[in-house]
């Protein structure tokens, strides 16, 4: 309610204005080409997207986030750790094996009677199947790996589970993406409900939907996960991140994927 | 890590996380200070009288007010269209009420996205580097409210 009145305030100043108000980007909901990219009220960051950015996703060859696939093909079929063995040699074919996978995690895993995200089950496989050492959060070959991964469910809707073993984890990201917190003592839902479809300055807020990760950043210059634009939405609001893989991180991937349930997957997704 | 120890871990953690998720209904935070709520709220926070053309320049830079709110500041692009328009507002509100708007939003409007520039307790999480401060000072505050009495 609050948001409309607002939103009416707003649009009552840009005309007021004349013209002074920012050229977003095209949107028509009713555009064949942005169905694959609407779930019911949910968009994807992609209907935020300046043309230019959607172009280079929609391309397989300009979209940088490949590197980050075909890196990832190449260690699916690698042996490595003191087991000799690769993730080909328990897994198959990755096309066909890992095909939905992606589109399921965060997940509840009965080895760990806990949820863990994509990145955190790639190494459980490393350490406990190929007797490998842990790859680092962020680091190339863990993000190459999870792309890859994820990348086998491009096209396919989001669809994580919330309840029995994994309601915990989603109350407690529910509760962390209303909380304030920082300095700037504000919640996840200020910018990604209340007000997506406006502007903090230049930035056009979206709905914070996480299914295009790992997804290459045109400001980061590289490829990331939604661990980090967690981080850095809390830098933003001059909070404390949590930790990459802990708990409240994990429970706000929980709950932000949740939010995109229906929505497709998009990884490697190309992003401002 | 091995994936023993994140087992043990992930159990360890999960039942913090039922525990916090069952204490949801428990207050979480201290309450703030409210001293400058009470009937000194009315009264100016420092001796020294506002400065105004200070003031525009905390609303363009430290304030980052731009961010959301539209102001009749044209020489400064791009201002955000989250907060309603500044212009005028010197018009709608007296002092005692733009300073109160200013130290804490959330009195008036209490799940505002705006923040409390005047706050230092009661908060969560707050990055190290800026633990204990408050986003503006006194004088600021009052620099901005004479800023914006202003614009009528
Ligand atoms: C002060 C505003 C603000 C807050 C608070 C905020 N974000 Fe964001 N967020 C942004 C901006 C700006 C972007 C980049 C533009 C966009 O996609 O909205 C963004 C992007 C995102 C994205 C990527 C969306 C995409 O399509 O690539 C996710 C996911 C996200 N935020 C989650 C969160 C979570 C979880 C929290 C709380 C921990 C949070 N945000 C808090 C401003 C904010
Ligand atoms: C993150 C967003 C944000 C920032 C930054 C922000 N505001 Fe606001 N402000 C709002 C919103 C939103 C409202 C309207 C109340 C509401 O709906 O929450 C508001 C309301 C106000 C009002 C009352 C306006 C009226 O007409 O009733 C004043 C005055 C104000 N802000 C001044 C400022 C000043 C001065 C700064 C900077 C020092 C600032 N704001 C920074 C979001 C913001």
């Amino acid at each position: 309610m609050r948001k409309r009145v607002v939103a009416a305030l707003a649009v009552l100043t840009a005309a007021a204005l004349g013209g002074k108000a920012l050229a977003d980007p095209p949107f028509d909901p009713k555009d064949p080409k942005m169905a694959p990219y609407i779930a019911g009220d949910k968009r994807s960051g992609y209907t935020f997207a300046e043309p230019e950015t959607r172009a280079m996703q929609d391309d397989d060859f300009t979209n940088p986030g490949f590197l980050w696939v075909e890196e990832g093909k190449k260690l699916w079929g690698k042996a490595d750790g003191a087991a000799g063995k690769s993730c080909k040699d328990c897994h198959g074919d990755a096309e066909k094996t890992m095909k939905g996978v992606g589109a399921v995690y965060p997940r509840f895993d009965p080895h760990v009677n806990g949820v863990l995200l994509l990145e955190q089950k790639i190494n459980q496989c490393r350490t406990e199947r190929m007797q490998a050492a842990e790859w680092k959060w962020d680091s190339k070959p863990l993000n190459a790996m999870t792309t890859f991964v994820k990348h086998q469910s491009h096209g396919m809707p989001v669809a994580v589970q919330t309840d029995g073993p994994v309601a915990p984890y989603f109350d407690m990201g529910r509760r962390l993406y209303n909380e304030r917190r920082g300095l700037n003592d504000v919640a996840c839902k200020h910018c990604h409900e209340d007000y997506w479809g406006q502007h903090l300055r230049t930035e056009l807020l979206s709905q914070g939907m996480p299914n295009g990760f790992p997804q290459y950043r045109l400001k980061w210059q590289t490829l990331g996960t939604a661990q980090k634009r967690i981080r850095g939405c809390n830098e933003e609001i001059r909070a404390e991140p949590y930790p990459w893989g802990s708990i409240e991180n994990v429970a706000l991937e929980l709950y932000a994927t949740w939010r995109a349930n229906g929505l497709k997957v998009e990884s490697p997704a190309v992003r401002k | 890590m091995r994936s023993s120890t994140i087992r043990t871990a992930l159990a360890a953690v999960l039942a913090t996380g039922v525990a916090a998720a069952a204490a949801d209904a428990a207050p979480r935070k201290v309450m703030p200070d409210r001293e400058y709520y009470g009937v000194s709220r009315m009264a100016p926070l420092t001796d020294k009288a506002g400065d105004p053309v200070n003031g525009k320049v905390v609303v363009r830079t430290k304030g980052l007010c731009l961010s959301c709110h539209t102001a009749p500041i044209p020489e400064e692009p791009d201002h955000g269209d989250v907060a309603p328009d500044l212009a005028g507002v010197g018009s709608r509100l007296q002092p005692p009420e733009l300073r109160m708007r200013i130290a804490d939003p959330k009195v008036v409007f209490p799940d505002t996205i705006m923040p409390s520039f005047l706050k230092k307790q009661g908060l969560n999480r707050v990055a190290a580097a800026w633990e204990g401060q408050t986003i503006l000072t006194p004088q600021e505050i009052e620099d901005v409210v004479a800023y914006l009495s202003t614009l009528k």
